[in-house]
């Protein structure tokens, strides 16, 4: 038996099990995430209620939560009391927002009047320009934007308690705010 | 001068063609250009222009209302780079570690080729009796 030849093969064979073994631990289907440490895109959307236009530009210095989400989604229904409490508990600290992602207006308002409303806005999306300007893939998805206009945090799929959320806007909220003349990253 | 009439009946054709084709028709073929480069996020291994997913549609509105305002191509994918990453691309760009891709099956093959043709040149070697060796006869031959 010729032993280097063997050797050779070997190698060569266990450097190729081993690119196709790595191939098999990741998953084509997982959508990267760019946006957290990035400027959060800006926008401009009408509150579903009353029709009042929010901007992001108009948030800046605080921290602001983004959640997506839509009244046909099973997840946000089961997300919607943590919502609700983390947003009560943080009050003014911290400005809560909702977009509505492929939903219309009517069903939009029974699933509020099913489990209440947020406490915060709800803003419209026509054509989902925001949700794409957000990188979303689907909902619940949640960002969480720091007082210097940055994505600290963003989260796919629904919070199931407060712990993960808290401790994100604790951190945050921890950070000292900067006074005046500081330079924001606005949005693309 | 045959060649040259045909070349010139080519040439008119193709110029009658870009005249007379609507502009919204040139347009829709580069928005489908365009979304056929970018990969449907909640699909499987589809385009935005080849799914019927909402997102896939509401994503191809982007592409047009970006071209339509003036964005290239280029401009466009760097966008949903941008939001999406590369993985967004169906084509990955070729830099950097991309360029494995592209590179390593041509290295596979030159490769697979050189040895084919040494092991070919071995298998057909003639001695200078005038006899073909037969992988039996040369221990070298004996990959076991």
């Amino acid at each position: 038996m010729n032993w280097k030849r063997a050797l050779i093969g070997a190698i060569v064979a266990a450097a190729i099990t081993s690119l196709l073994a790595f191939g098999l631990t990741l998953d084509p289907n997982r959508v990267p995430e760019p946006l957290p440490g990035m400027a959060a895109p800006t926008f401009e959307l009408a509150d579903l209620e009353t029709g009042e236009v929010v901007r992001l530009e108009d948030l800046r210095d605080e921290i602001v939560v983004v959640n997506f989400w839509a009244s046909w989604c099973g997840p946000c229904r089961f997300e919607h009391p943590v919502l609700v409490s983390v947003a009560q508990r943080y009050g003014q600290r911290v400005r809560f927002v909702g977009v509505l992602h492929r939903d219309s207006r009517q069903n939009a308002n029974a699933f509020l009047r099913e489990l209440g409303e947020f406490g915060y806005p709800t803003l419209t999306d026509p054509g989902q320009r925001t949700a794409i300007d957000y990188g979303l893939t689907g909902v619940p998805e949640t960002f969480v934007i720091g007082r210097d206009g940055v994505v600290a945090f963003m989260k796919e799929g629904p919070f199931v308690d407060q712990r993960e959320l808290t401790a994100v806007l604790d951190r945050l909220l921890a950070i000292p705010q900067e006074t005046p003349d500081r330079g924001q990253s606005g949005g693309p | 001068m045959r060649l040259a009439l045909a070349g010139l009946l080519v040439a008119l054709a193709a110029a009658a063609w870009i005249l007379l084709t609507p502009k919204e028709m040139l347009f829709d073929a580069r928005v489908r250009e365009v979304a056929s480069q970018l990969r449907c996020p909640v699909c499987q291994g589809e385009s935005i222009q080849d799914s019927p997913a909402e997102l896939a549609r509401d994503m191809r509105g982007v592409v047009r209302d970006m071209l339509m305002a003036g964005s290239t191509p280029e401009e466009v994918k760097a966008y949903f780079v941008e939001r999406y990453g590369e993985w967004i691309l169906l084509q990955p760009r070729p830099t950097g570690f991309n360029l494995t891709v592209y590179i390593l099956p041509a290295v596979a093959l030159l490769g697979g080729a050189i040895l084919v043709l040494l092991l070919a040149r071995k298998w057909t070697r003639v001695t200078p009796a005038g006899h073909a060796v037969i992988a039996g006869d040369d221990p070298d031959l004996d990959p076991w």
